[in-house]
């Protein structure tokens, strides 16, 4: 899967749990939870929802190399390839 | 007769109206049914029934606004139904007969799934439900050019929600820009009034906490280790859906410390009242603004799974105002969480008339000396605030000393 569609499918995902806010002006860097303002509730369900919507599995342990933008996608390539 | 009042969701709640009625007069009821939608200053909210029977008569009608207790309809109970039998004819009161075969009302649960698949027809006027046109009134919502999934093609209330949901931007943001519409109404209000409604209801309660409470507050930094590494072994073993979110432990611990110190589960009405279930009300926040505060009952007889579970269910629905009566305030005991990201220490306002609320803060890693030795641990700010006609220091002091407990035996909780 491309680096875009991958981002275009975290971008959807994450417009569902903050509708206010503009995924796509996201830094690449930038802690997403703190750059959406999103809980610890809502980070659960975005994660539950990127691993049914792109068929990854992601363990607790890595849920550190989720925090932004570039190290996720990254993440998911290395896993869907 | 059984009479069906209107409910108290709340200590603050003093009326409510009756937005839609979702039986008639003739239908069968069972418990945990919805039978209405009334407005409170908390939104919408979806009224249940815990009687069985059939509904007789209502005794308010749609739009009209009441005060808590009195009487909305008559419910006759099996009992008598039991010679009864139901007819489906609109309206019609069921006549005598001599056995009842109660159906089991699956379909009748889900009302606006049965209206779903009953969609056939298409109407050339507009035909809406008064609650949906309210909704969409409201939130300035052209209902025009959607088709409705209710009886003959009406535009129900679930049709204005998916609409809204489909346009959030619309709905919520881009509204207050919005220079006056094709209809002149003069006053635009930069918000749904159920928001106002909403904030009205937290200011009246909040004063109230901070006019008529006498807070005493008390603090502890809890080790979250053994918490958290029992966490860590159960999420292994889960599919990511299952997994389990710290909240989950602290609500447990929570309860399981209230049942060793009784008095903080109770309520002030000029004197302290114990409260038999333990029920956790838990704060949830809404991105737009505004607090709501499902309960979780009986909490301290509950698996954390399962109050994992219940959380998933209960945070969508607050947040998206779909709880029920049931789920509301029946709470005598109120978490607060700011959870990671936010504040380190949250110190909260009793929700009145219970007599006390805990804070956590964030859990964070941080330098901990244990047997003389220094290390990092991940601990969490615990504040108690507690209300002190009730109760005294040390009563506070025991509750955190009992929270804490249960989090380094998270086994026993």
């Amino acid at each position: 899967m491309s680096e875009e569609e991958i981002k275009k499918t975290i971008f959807q995902l994450l417009k569902r749990i903050a509708p206010e806010t503009e995924p796509s002006e996201l830094m690449p860097e930038e802690n997403i939870r703190e750059a959406l303002n999103i809980d610890s509730f809502d980070a659960l369900q975005f994660i539950v929802a990127i691993s049914e919507k792109l068929k990854v599995e992601i363990p607790e342990e890595d849920y550190g190399k989720t925090t932004n933008l570039k190290s996720l996608v990254s993440y998911i390539q290395n896993k869907t390839k | 007769m059984i009479e069906f009042q209107m409910p108290s969701l709340g200590a603050d709640m003093e009326d409510g109206t009756l937005v839609e009625w979702r039986k008639k007069p003739g239908d069968i009821i069972r418990r945990g049914d919805i039978i209405a939608d009334v407005d409170t200053q908390k939104g919408l909210i979806e009224i249940e029934v815990f009687d069985e029977g059939i509904l007789e008569k209502h005794l308010v009608m749609e739009g009209q606004k009441v005060p808590v207790g009195t009487v909305l309809a008559l419910i006759k109970p099996l009992k008598e139904a039991k010679n009864v039998e139901v007819e489906k004819t609109e309206g019609e009161v069921p006549e005598k007969r001599e056995e009842l075969e109660i159906p089991h009302p699956i379909i009748e649960k889900k009302p606006m799934i049965s209206r779903e698949i009953e969609e056939k027809t298409e109407m050339p006027r507009i035909k809406i439900s008064p609650l949906a046109k309210r909704i969409a009134e409201e939130n300035k919502i052209d209902y025009s050019k959607i088709k409705g999934t209710g009886p003959e093609g009406s535009i129900v209330k679930g049709d204005i929600e998916k609409l809204m949901i489909s346009m959030p931007q619309e709905a919520e943001v881009t509204e207050p820009e919005v220079a006056e519409p094709e209809v002149a109404e003069p006053e635009v209000k930069p918000q749904a009034p159920a928001w106002d409604a909403l904030r009205m209801a937290i200011a009246s309660s909040m004063s109230k906490s901070n006019k008529e409470i006498p807070h005493y507050y008390l603090e502890k930094r809890m080790n979250m280790s053994k918490a958290m590494d029992w966490l860590k072994e159960r999420n292994r073993e889960r599919p990511i859906q299952k997994r389990l979110l710290p909240v989950a432990i602290l609500i447990k611990a929570v309860a399981k410390a209230l049942d060793e110190v009784p008095d903080l589960n109770a309520v002030w009405e000029g004197s302290l009242q114990r409260k038999n279930e333990i029920n956790i009300g838990f704060v949830v926040s809404l991105r737009s603004g505004g607090i709501v505060l499902p309960a979780i009952l009986n909490a301290d007889t509950k698996p954390v799974d399962e109050i994992m579970e219940i959380l998933n269910d209960l945070i969508p629905r607050a947040r998206a105002f779909k709880l029920r009566s049931s789920e509301l305030g029946q709470s005598t005991f109120t978490i607060t969480s700011i959870g990671e990201g936010g504040a380190d220490k949250i110190f909260g306002l009793i929700y009145p008339p219970q007599v006390g609320i805990v804070g956590f803060g964030e859990i964070s890693e941080q330098p901990v000396a244990e047997g003389g030795m220094l290390g990092i641990k991940p601990v969490i700010d615990v504040t108690l605030a507690a209300d002190h006609r009730a109760t005294d220091g040390l009563v506070g002091s025991r509750f955190l000393a009992a929270l804490n407990k249960y989090l380094q035996n998270p086994d026993n909780l």
